[in-house]
C-alpha cells in the first residue's frame, strides 16, 4: 500500500532478569501508518515466529489506554513521542519512512526486567496494600447521597483516580521517583470526606512501603507530569508533601 | 440431567430475602478454617474476594496479569445502573427489572433478574463508601445518564471511566485484604485445569507464567470469575489476554456451559482500518445520549462519501437517514444494542454504509454541540472523543464519529443455579463468565452492575450455605485427582510445544474469528452455521498438526500461552455454533435470519425455545448433550418487544 514505510527497530532483547540483555536490531516492513505501535510489533513478531524464534515479549493488554499494561521507553520516552497517550494508543502516524526507533523497558532498580520489555511492577500493588484504601467492609455503609461531595472536590479526586498504574513516571524520572503514582493515589482519597478517617495514616504507610521498595526521591523536575499518559498533576505531590508533614509534625502517633 | 436451578418459592419480591434466610451460616471461628480459590480479579473477582476474605474465609486469588487491577473491567466506559430513583422519573427496582428481563428478550430468569435489581441500590452505596469518586451535580448529590432500552436516568457514572473506578474501588478492598494477610494474591498466573474431587471442585493447577512452574491450589470451593469469551471472533472489544481458557477447562469436567451462542455486537465502536487490526475500540453507548445515528438517504451519495469526493458535513439534513429515529420513534437512538446494531448492518448491507471500507455509520454530535455548547460535550464525553482521534486522526468536534458494530460481551457462559453455583458442586462461577442475568441480550450498563453484585452481594451468602454443607476439613491434595490433573497439563503443555507447523497461532485465531464473524455474527442462518461447523473442525484438525509454538516452558513464552487459549477458543467456537444452529428462533443478539418479523425485527418463538439451553460435554470430539433449563415467567407477560 502507498504510504507504508519500512523501519529499523533497535529492541532490547533479556532473556530473563538475570541474563545481562542487549539491543537487536529488527526490520519492521511494509508498515500502515494507521497500526498502533504495538500492531507494527505484533507484525514483527508475526516474522519471528515464522522463522522459529522467540518473539519479542511486552507487556499490554486491553490495548485502549486504560488498563496500564502496556509500558515500553520509545526514543528515550516513556510510551513514545505524543504527550498524554499509551504506548497502545501510539500509531505509527507518528513516525517516518526509514526512521529507526529505539525501544526499550522501564528502567529503575524498583521495576526489575522479567523478559525483554517487561518488567516487574508489583511495587505499586504492594504500595496500595499498604493503605491505598478507605477500611469499609461490604455492607452496612450510608446510603450514596448522605455523603454529599461539593463538585470541584470529587471533579479533583477523579483527576486524581484517573491514574492507570503504568509506571511512566517512573521511567521518566531521573531519580526512578514513584511520587507523582503515590501521590495521585494519595490525594484521590484525601481530598474526599470518606478518606478523612485514614487520612493521616495512609499517606504515612503508603509512603514509608515506596521508600522500602527502592524508589528515588523527588526533585521536582517535572518530567513525570509531562509523561503521564493520564496527565496526572504534580498538585497531586505538594499535597502528598504537605499531608505528609503534617502526620509527621502533629499526628505521628496515628500510624 | 435435570437442571436444578433452586430457585425459591414466594412471591419474586420475597424470594431473595427469604433465601438469605434460609441458607445455612458458618460460624466465625470456622471461617478460617475455609480456602476459597477465586479466579479472575475483575469487578466480580476482586468483589467477591474481598468480601469474603472480610467475613473470615481465606482466600486465594489469581490473576493473569501483572495486577489484579489491570482486569479488563477497567475498560468500561459509559457507567452503572442502579434503581436508586433519585432522578424522581418513576424508577424502581420494579422497573430496573423489568426493563433487563424485556432487554433481554425474555430469555434470562425471573428470579436472578429480580435479585439483581435489588441489589443494585446496595452497589451504588458500597462504592462510594470506598471513595469512587462519581459525577456530582453542584449541589454535591450524585449525577445520572441515560442509556438504551430504558426511559428513566438510572445510569451512575464517572465521567468515560466508570469501570476503572469501580475496579479501583474493588481492587483497594482487595489490597486491604492481602494486607490484613487474609488473601493470598497470585499474579501473573493462569488457571490451566479444574480439581474434581469425588464430583466436588476442590482446587485448580495453575502456571505460573514468568517461571512455567505448575502449582496445585486446593480449597474448599473455586469460584471463577474470568470475563467474557468475546475474543472467540478474534476481533472484538475485550482485552488482548482476555480468553476462555478457565471456563472451557471447567466444562470440560462437567459444568454446564448455558446459551454459548448469545454473544452483544455492540452498535458504537471504531471500524476496523485494516487487515493489521488487534482489537476493536468501543465508544460508550452513553453517546448515545447526544450523538444522532445516520447514513446517506441514497447509496448514490454513499459512494460519493466513499470514495472521499464528498465530506459527512456537507450532506445536507434532507438527504440524511437518522435511521433509529425514523424507524424508532420513542427510543429513536436510545434502542437496545442488539436493535442498533442490526439497523448498522442493514444500512450497510443496503450499500449506503460510509467511510473508506464502507463498514461504518455515523455517529453525528453536531446538534447537540450546537444546543449545548462544545464545552458541555467535552466535559461529559472528552476523554471518548480524544480516544477516537487518537485511533483515527479525525477530530469528532469536527466531523461526526464512524463507527460500526463489533463483539462486546456474551451473554453465554457457564450455568449457574440461582446460588451461583454451576453443575460441579463447590463450583461457582460470578460476572460475565456465567449466563446468568442478561437473557439474549444486556443492557448498557448492566454488566458492571451483575459482576459487582454477585461478588459483593450474592456469593458472601450463597458460598457460606455450600460451606457449612461440607464442613472444614482440609482438603486432601494427596488425592490421585490433583496429580491426574497435573499430568494432563503437563502433557497438554509439551503437545502444544511439540508444534513446529508453518502458521502462527495468531493466523488460526484470525482465520476462527472470521468465520464466527461471517457465520455466527449479527445475522445468522442454517447453511451458514452448518458451513461453519465443517469450517471449524478443520481448522481445529490443521492447528494440532501446523501451528507454531516456540520457546520452552520454563520461562515467559507469550507463544505458549497464546496457543493454550486459542485451542479453546477453537473447541469453544465450535459449540457456539452447534447452539446457534439449533436455536432456530431470533432472540436478542441471536438473529436467525428465518425467523424474523415482517419488519425485519428479531421474532421469538415462546412455545419452542422459552429456555437456556445447557450444554454438557460428553466427551472429545463427541457431540455435546443439550440439556434445557424451561424459564418460567411468572410475572412478566411474553410479547414481542418494541421499541417503537
Amino acid at each position: 500500500m502507498s504510504g507504508n514505510m519500512n523501519l529499523t527497530l533497535k529492541v532490547w532483547r533479556q532473556a530473563n532478569a538475570s541474563d545481562k540483555g542487549g539491543f537487536v536490531t529488527y526490520k519492521a516492513e511494509n508498515i500502515s501508518p494507521d497500526m498502533s505501535f504495538l500492531e507494527m510489533l505484533d507484525v514483527v513478531n508475526e516474522d519471528l515466529l515464522k522463522k522459529g524464534t522467540d518473539p519479542i515479549h511486552f507487556d499490554h493488554d486491553c490495548r485502549e489506554g486504560i488498563c496500564g499494561m502496556c509500558s515500553l521507553y520509545i526514543n528515550g520516552r516513556p510510551h513514545g513521542p505524543k504527550r498524554a497517550i499509551t504506548t497502545c494508543q501510539l500509531h505509527m502516524r507518528s513516525f517516518k519512512d526509514g526512521e529507526t526507533i529505539t525501544i526499550e523497558p522501564w528502567r529503575a532498580t524498583a521495576f526489575p526486567v522479567i523478559k525483554d520489555l517487561a518488567v516487574d511492577r508489583s511495587a505499586f500493588d504492594r504500595i496500595q496494600q499498604a493503605g491505598g484504601y478507605v477500611s469499609v467492609n461490604t455492607g452496612g455503609v450510608p446510603d450514596a447521597n448522605e455523603i454529599a461531595i461539593p463538585k470541584v472536590i470529587a471533579d479533583e479526586a477523579f483527576n486524581s483516580a484517573t491514574c492507570i498504574q503504568c509506571g511512566a513516571c517512573v521511567a521518566a524520572c531521573k531519580n526512578a521517583s514513584a511520587m507523582l503514582f503515590v501521590s495521585a493515589k494519595v490525594s484521590q482519597l484525601a481530598l474526599l470526606p470518606q478518606g478523612q478517617p485514614e487520612r493521616y495514616r495512609r499517606v504515612q504507610s503508603m509512603v514509608a512501603q515506596m521508600d522500602a521498595e527502592g524508589f528515588g526521591g523527588c526533585t521536582n523536575t517535572g518530567a513525570c507530569e509531562i509523561e503521564c499518559p493520564k496527565e496526572i498533576s504534580m498538585t497531586n505531590i505538594n499535597r502528598m508533601r504537605r499531608d505528609f508533614f503534617t502526620a509527621k509534625l502533629f499526628k505521628e502517633e496515628e500510624i | 440431567m435435570i437442571l436444578d436451578s433452586k430457585i425459591p418459592e414466594g412471591p419474586l419480591a420475597e424470594k431473595w430475602s427469604k433465601h438469605k434466610f434460609n441458607l445455612k451460616l458458618v460460624n466465625p471461628a470456622n471461617k478460617r478454617k475455609y480456602t476459597v480459590i477465586v479466579v479472575g480479579s475483575g469487578l466480580a473477582g476482586a468483589s467477591a474476594a474481598a468480601s469474603l476474605a472480610e467475613l473470615g474465609y481465606n482466600v486465594k486469588v489469581f490473576c493473569f496479569q501483572d495486577s489484579p487491577r489491570r482486569a479488563h473491567s477497567i475498560a468500561a466506559q459509559g457507567g452503572i445502573n442502579a434503581a436508586k430513583n433519585y432522578r424522581n422519573d418513576g424508577d424502581s427496582v420494579y422497573r430496573l427489572f423489568y426493563d433487563t428481563i424485556k432487554g433481554g428478550d425474555y430469555r434470562a430468569r425471573e428470579a436472578n433478574v429480580h435479585r439483581l435489581a435489588e441489589e443494585s441500590v446496595n452497589i451504588i452505596d458500597q462504592c462510594v463508601a470506598q471513595g469512587v469518586p462519581f459525577a456530582r451535580e453542584y449541589g454535591g448529590l450524585l449525577d445520572n445518564r441515560s442509556f438504551g432500552g430504558s426511559q428513566v436516568s438510572r445510569t451512575f457514572y464517572a465521567r468515560g471511566q466508570t469501570g476503572q473506578q469501580l475496579l479501583l474501588g474493588a481492587y483497594s478492598a482487595l489490597n486491604r485484604q492481602i494486607h490484613e494477610g487474609k488473601v493470598k494474591m497470585y499474579n501473573r498466573h493462569e488457571m490451566l485445569e479444574l480439581v474434581v474431587v469425588d464430583g466436588k471442585a476442590q482446587g485448580i493447577i495453575t502456571r505460573d507464567l514468568i517461571s512455567g512452574k505448575l502449582e496445585t491450589h486446593a480449597g474448599h470451593a473455586v469460584l471463577l470469575a474470568t470475563g467474557g469469551y468475546g475474543n472467540v471472533f478474534y476481533l472484538s472489544t475485550n482485552a488482548m489476554g482476555s480468553n476462555t481458557t478457565a471456563i472451557w477447562r471447567a466444562h470440560k469436567k462437567g459444568a454446564f456451559f448455558g446459551n454459548p451462542c448469545y454473544t452483544q455486537i455492540h452498535p458504537t465502536c471504531i471500524p476496523v482500518s485494516g487487515d493489521h487490526q488487534s482489537k476493536l475500540t468501543l465508544m460508550s453507548e452513553s453517546l448515545r445520549n447526544d450523538g444522532r445515528v445516520w447514513v446517506p438517504k441514497t447509496q448514490a451519495m454513499a459512494e460519493q462519501i466513499r470514495k472521499g469526493q464528498l465530506k459527512a458535513s456537507d450532506v445536507k439534513e434532507d438527504d440524511r437517514d437518522y435511521f433509529l429515529e425514523r424507524k424508532y420513534p420513542s427510543f429513536g437512538n436510545l434502542v437496545p444494542r442488539d436493535v442498533a446494531s442490526r439497523n448498522a448492518k442493514e444500512a450497510v448491507d443496503d450499500g449506503r454504509g460510509v467511510g473508506g471500507s464502507g463498514k461504518a455509520v455515523y455517529l453525528d454530535f453536531s446538534d447537540a454541540i450546537q444546543r449545548l455548547g462544545q464545552p458541555a460535550i467535552q466535559a461529559k464525553y472528552g476523554n471518548l472523543f480524544d480516544m477516537y482521534y487518537q485511533i483515527t486522526d479525525e477530530n469528532p468536534y469536527e466531523l461526526p464519529m464512524r463507527i460500526y458494530p463489533a463483539v462486546h460481551y456474551t451473554m453465554g457462559g457457564l450455568w449457574v443455579d440461582y446460588n451461583l453455583q454451576t453443575t460441579i458442586p463447590g463450583l461457582y462461577a460470578l460476572g460475565e463468565c456465567n449466563f446468568s442475568d442478561h437473557g439474549a441480550n444486556r443492557l448498557g450498563a448492566s454488566a458492571l452492575m451483575q459482576g459487582l453484585a454477585d461478588g459483593y452481594f450474592v456469593i458472601p451468602y450463597t458460598l457460606g450455605d455450600y460451606l457449612a454443607g461440607i464442613g472444614p476439613k482440609p482438603v486432601d491434595t494427596s488425592h490421585p485427582a490433583f496429580a491426574e490433573a497435573q499430568k494432563a497439563v503437563e502433557n497438554r503443555l509439551n503437545t502444544l510445544l511439540s508444534l513446529k507447523g508453518n502458521k502462527t497461532v495468531d493466523e488460526y485465531h484470525r482465520e476462527l474469528g472470521n468465520i464466527m464473524w461471517e457465520y455466527c455474527g449479527m445475522a445468522r442462518n442454517e447453511a451458514g452455521l452448518t458451513k461453519a461447523k465443517g469450517l471449524i473442525q478443520a481448522l481445529k484438525a490443521d492447528f494440532w498438526k501446523n501451528a507454531i509454538v516456540v520457546g520452552k516452558n520454563e520461562e515467559l513464552n507469550m507463544s505458549l500461552e497464546k496457543a493454550g487459549r486459542v485451542a479453546d477458543f477453537i473447541e469453544l467456537g465450535e459449540l457456539m455454533v452447534d447452539d446457534a444452529l439449533h436455536r432456530r428462533e431470533s432472540c436478542g443478539g441471536h438473529f436467525r435470519e428465518e425467523s424474523q418479523t415482517e419488519e425485519g425485527e428479531a421474532l421469538r418463538d415462546d412455545d419452542n425455545f422459552a429456555y437456556v439451553a445447557a450444554w454438557e460435554f460428553t466427551g472429545e470430539n463427541m457431540p455435546e448433550q443439550l440439556n434445557k433449563e424451561h424459564l418460567v415467567y411468572e410475572n412478566v407477560k411474553l410479547t414481542q418487544r418494541s421499541y417503537k
